[in-house]
């Protein structure tokens, strides 16, 4: 019988890599006690079952599987003293930073927490989201629930894929999948570029002989019971059915890789507003939402690429939530916006404490709009005066774009009211 | 040497399964037979969800009949079955001057049919009862005795309560044609065999029809099978807490916007008339319309937050009303055959029939008086169905208290809908047994949130092979040829 405290100086809610990286931070900074809750049975997250390589190159500068970079932080938490609440269900957050926890071995439990991270992570786009014509069959998966059943049961959930979207778990589990047995038909994108990684289009479709087919989506799902085939079709650019263009293809399972969307259901219950652009709450540059003494990192806050940027946000958001636990705090914090400029789909965090540049560099990141296939400038102005910029090979929506604003801006910071950001062709 | 009946129900839908309840008070002997893997796959499972008040039907028509009869008893029935139900009224909103008359033409068919309690509310009124309608709206109906219920349930409920009380139900048991003496009904064919009988009951829904031709009677008989298209709404992005209809045209009640039981916003349906009453199939063209539709009465829905598409078939009859001087042709078929003695026809019953299938079981109880059965009411009927456990409505302590009873109401397995482990191995180990997915979710509502059942799927295979002792291949989504997996991995032989 695990028991557990009725108080914590931090509660970090998602025991994936923003959600590790979070609680280790917040050890090493002084907090005194730190508690992670998880719904599943272990530790790590989604990270378990992505038992591919290409995790920690940035990190450990090592290429790992997911479980061995999540084991690493699993380690090093449990060697600080970090608590896990393990296959418990986080029902509510309030505002006032009580959690209500259920589990089998407790009942119905409440937390009281300094502080709190975010960390729940993100949650598929289904078929309905996208309006997906046709039946409604055993066989219409996400690639991720696709994943779970492949990577961590053992199972097969099919041998004859149709994959839509050009995301990276689509490309992935299209290898996967490829490697068990199966045959992969083919993988379609409405977008008329790639969405996911270049390299994962290299190693995981390309090397597989899996053909990509650009601007074509699924028109309807064939099969009352079971997955038949489906209908693919070329689409315009905005992205209408192009008449004669579809075709019949047999399959038996269809996965789905057309996006991920924060989780935050709970964010919501406990006051946390949320940016409809990232689908996650709004964040400073200490990874704080509205609501004092409740922060967020990681795929809660908006999806990113590569794990490693996942825990370092991990470990800023834990650094800040420890501070907030323990220490005395400046009322009189000095915020300016953030905002979205010429191409720039958005950025976070959302605003930023003109103080914090003092203490150090303060990292940005954003998604662009459209793809610029040239040499790209990204820059930071107060709207009228330069900040700080640089340059891109390209610009492209399925990769983030990471830029910093270094302390010898300090100046500059100090006179903007706001600051923006644009990706312009050079 | 088959098995005998007095009675054989042809249909598990909420029309047969309510039949089935209410003549399980009497001593007769019932089978009730349903061709898919669970009750209620057809129309029950997907329609508005909506108990009308009866304003809609044709004066005169069973439609109209039924309807209000059994909206009178709804409060009983929902009580003595556990089905959810909130009588919280509904309103038709005219949207332009130019709709105004066609509230008043509902108003006086509503007193016709004794519909209770209706009247005419102002544009102001209306806007202050729904802050998010359509601001051009001109004035509304307002029939406080319209409510919204759980279809599923009220289905599962019924046949629940039937069996409880001795009714026997086979799944997968497809009617294959009748054994007739005569003209008189003795026995019916099925796909599990021959079993004899005094009475047949056609609630056979979409094949109605085909279940009189049979039969050999009701030659012009046909149903003609009705798609419409639904969206869900999050229960995040919009709160619609009443129940919207725009006012009807000739095409029917028109695209609704209802709040649901579950506090999600459900939107629909369009009318498309089929050829196949199998095809349940979502389309592009029909989802616009649903939107556009919808977008009539709540301009402001967003697009973001659909999290659910579905379709449903309405079987649409033609049996003509039979008051004299009525003349409309889609009416309810509620009859003892003329020609087959023993053959009860429950045929076209779309919409109302969810609402009205209390009342039309009673009539059915009615017809069989009329025609001489001897009903004799049995003192062991126990009409009461207790319900189960759901976790997400109880209150902390009674939460906290279910779990230390039972810990697996304290796995959270469903995290949209908040339904857990406990709930859905009751519903596996309940009189009539969940063994499919769907027909969890259709009794947990587990699935139905904004993931679909991306995260619960693979825990509900599992919980179901382990509590029902089949291996993981087994499971289905739906009963015959919808397995979930196919063979392990790094199996290729297998």
């Amino acid at each position: 019988m695990k028991t557990i405290q009725s108080k914590y100086d931090v509660v970090v809610i998602g025991s994936g890599p923003a959600g590790l990286a979070a609680a280790i931070a917040a050890k090493k900074e002084g907090a005194e006690d730190v508690l992670v809750i998880d719904r599943d049975l272990e530790p790590g997250g989604i990270l378990l079952q992505c038992i591919h390589n290409g995790f920690g190159l940035e990190t450990f500068q090592q290429d790992l599987p997911g479980p061995s970079y999540a084991q690493r932080f699993i380690d090093e938490a449990v060697g600080l003293g970090v608590e896990l609440l393990l296959d418990t269900m986080v029902l509510d957050i309030t505002s006032q930073r009580k959690v209500t926890v259920s589990n089998r071995f407790m009942g119905i439990a409440d937390i009281d927490a300094r502080s709190i991270v975010l960390a729940m992570g993100c949650r598929e786009r289904t078929r309905a989201q996208i309006r997906l014509p046709g039946f409604r069959p055993a066989g219409v998966f996400t690639a991720g629930t696709a994943q779970r059943w492949v990577n961590v049961e053992g199972y097969m959930p099919g041998s004859r894929f149709v994959i839509l979207g050009s995301g990276d778990i689509g490309m992935i589990m299209a290898r996967r999948l490829s490697l068990e047995g199966a045959k992969v038909e083919r993988v379609l994108e409405i977008m008329p570029f790639l969405t996911g990684l270049t390299r994962n289009y290299v190693q995981c479709l390309n090397d597989y002989d899996i053909p990509l087919q650009l601007s074509h989506t699924v028109n309807r799902i064939i099969g009352k019971n079971r997955v038949e085939a489906i209908e693919s079709v070329q689409v315009d650019e905005r992205w209408n059915p192009i008449p004669g263009t579809s075709e019949i293809i047999p399959c038996d399972t269809l996965l789905l890789s057309v996006g991920l969307i924060p989780e935050n259901e709970l964010s919501k219950k406990a006051g946390v507003r949320i940016d409809p652009i990232t689908g996650g709450p709004y964040v400073d540059d200490t990874f704080q939402t509205n609501v004092p003494g409740i922060f967020a990192a990681g795929n809660v806050v908006h999806v990113y690429d590569l794990v490693d940027w996942v825990t370092e946000a991990g470990l800023a958001s834990g650094r800040s939530a420890a501070r907030f636990a323990t220490t005395v705090r400046n009322s009189e914090i000095r915020h300016i916006p953030l905002v979205a400029g010429e191409n720039v789909r958005y950025v976070v965090p959302h605003e930023l404490d003109k103080d914090n540049l003092a203490n150090g560099e303060i990292r940005l990141q954003l998604r662009v709009k459209t793809p610029i296939e040239a040499p790209t400038r990204i820059e930071v102005s107060d709207g009228e005066n330069l900040v700080t910029r640089k340059v891109e090979p390209y610009a492209r929506p399925g990769e983030i774009i990471t830029l910093t604003i270094s302390p010898r801006a300090y100046d500059d910071v100090q006179r903007a009211g706001r600051l923006v950001v644009s990706a312009v062709k050079r | 040497m088959p098995q005998n009946y007095d009675v054989v129900i042809i249909g598990g839908g909420v029309v047969g399964c309510m039949t089935a309840r209410f003549l399980s008070r009497t001593s007769l002997s019932i089978l009730l037979i349903e061709k898919d893997a669970d009750i209620g796959m057809g129309a029950s499972s997907a329609n508005s969800a909506i108990v009308h008040a009866g304003y809609d039907p044709v004066p005169g028509s069973l439609k109209a009949k039924t309807n209000v009869a059994a909206n009178a008893i709804w409060d009983t029935v929902a009580g003595e079955l556990s089905i959810p139900f909130d009588r919280r009224g509904d309103y038709v909103v005219a949207v332009g001057s130019e709709e105004l008359p066609g509230l008043e033409k509902l108003l006086e068919q509503g007193r016709q049919n004794g519909v209770p309690g209706m009247h005419i509310i102002s544009a102001e009124e209306m806007r202050h009862r729904e802050p998010n309608i359509n601001p051009a709206v001109s004035g509304a109906l307002w029939a406080p005795t319209g409510g919204i219920c759980d279809p599923f349930m009220a289905t599962v409920a019924a046949a629940e309560n039937a069996v409880q009380n001795g009714v026997t139900l086979l799944l997968e048991t497809a009617f294959e044609g009748f054994i007739l003496d005569g003209r008189k009904v003795a026995g019916v064919h099925t796909s599990r065999g021959d079993f004899g009988c005094r009475w047949v009951i056609n609630a056979a829904g979409m094949y109605a029809d085909a279940v009189m031709h049979k039969a050999g009677t009701h030659p012009e008989f046909k149903i003609t099978p009705r798609r419409g298209e639904y969206m869900i709404l999050d229960k995040a992005e919009i709160t619609i807490n009443n129940v919207l209809f725009p006012v009807p045209s000739e095409k029917g009640k028109g695209i609704l916007v209802t709040a649901s039981l579950h506090g999600n916003t459900l939107v629909g349906p369009n009318a498309q008339v089929l050829d196949d009453p199998e095809d349940t199939a979502v389309t592009r063209e029909g989802l616009d319309d649903t939107w556009s539709g919808a977008r009539k009465l709540i301009p402001g829905l967003s697009p973001r937050g659909v999290i659910a598409v579905f379709a449903g078939l309405r079987a649409m009859g033609n049996a003509p009303c039979k008051t004299p001087g009525v003349d409309y042709h889609h009416d309810f078929l509620i009859e003892c055959d003329a020609e087959v003695q023993g053959l009860i026809n429950l045929g076209g019953i779309e919409s109302p029939g969810l609402t009205a299938a209390p009342a039309i079981a009673l009539m059915v109880m009615d017809l069989m008086k009329e025609a001489g059965e001897k009903l004799e009411y049995k003192r062991s009927w126990n009409p009461i169905r207790p319900p189960r456990p759901r976790f997400h409505e109880l209150n902390r302590e009674a939460q906290d208290a279910l779990i230390r009873q039972d810990p697996r109401y304290g796995r959270m397995i469903c995290r949209c809908e908040e339904i857990t482990e406990g709930e859905i191995v009751a519903e596996i180990h309940a009189p009539i047994p969940a063994r499919t997915y769907d027909a969890i979710k259709r009794r947990t509502w587990l699935g139905t949130g904004r993931c679909l059942g991306s995260f619960d799927m693979p825990r509900v295979v599992e919980i179901l092979s382990r509590e029902l002792g089949v291996s993981p291949f087994e499971i289905t989504k739906k009963g015959h040829n919808s397995a979930f997996l196919q063979r392990e991995t790094k199996n290729l032989e297998a």
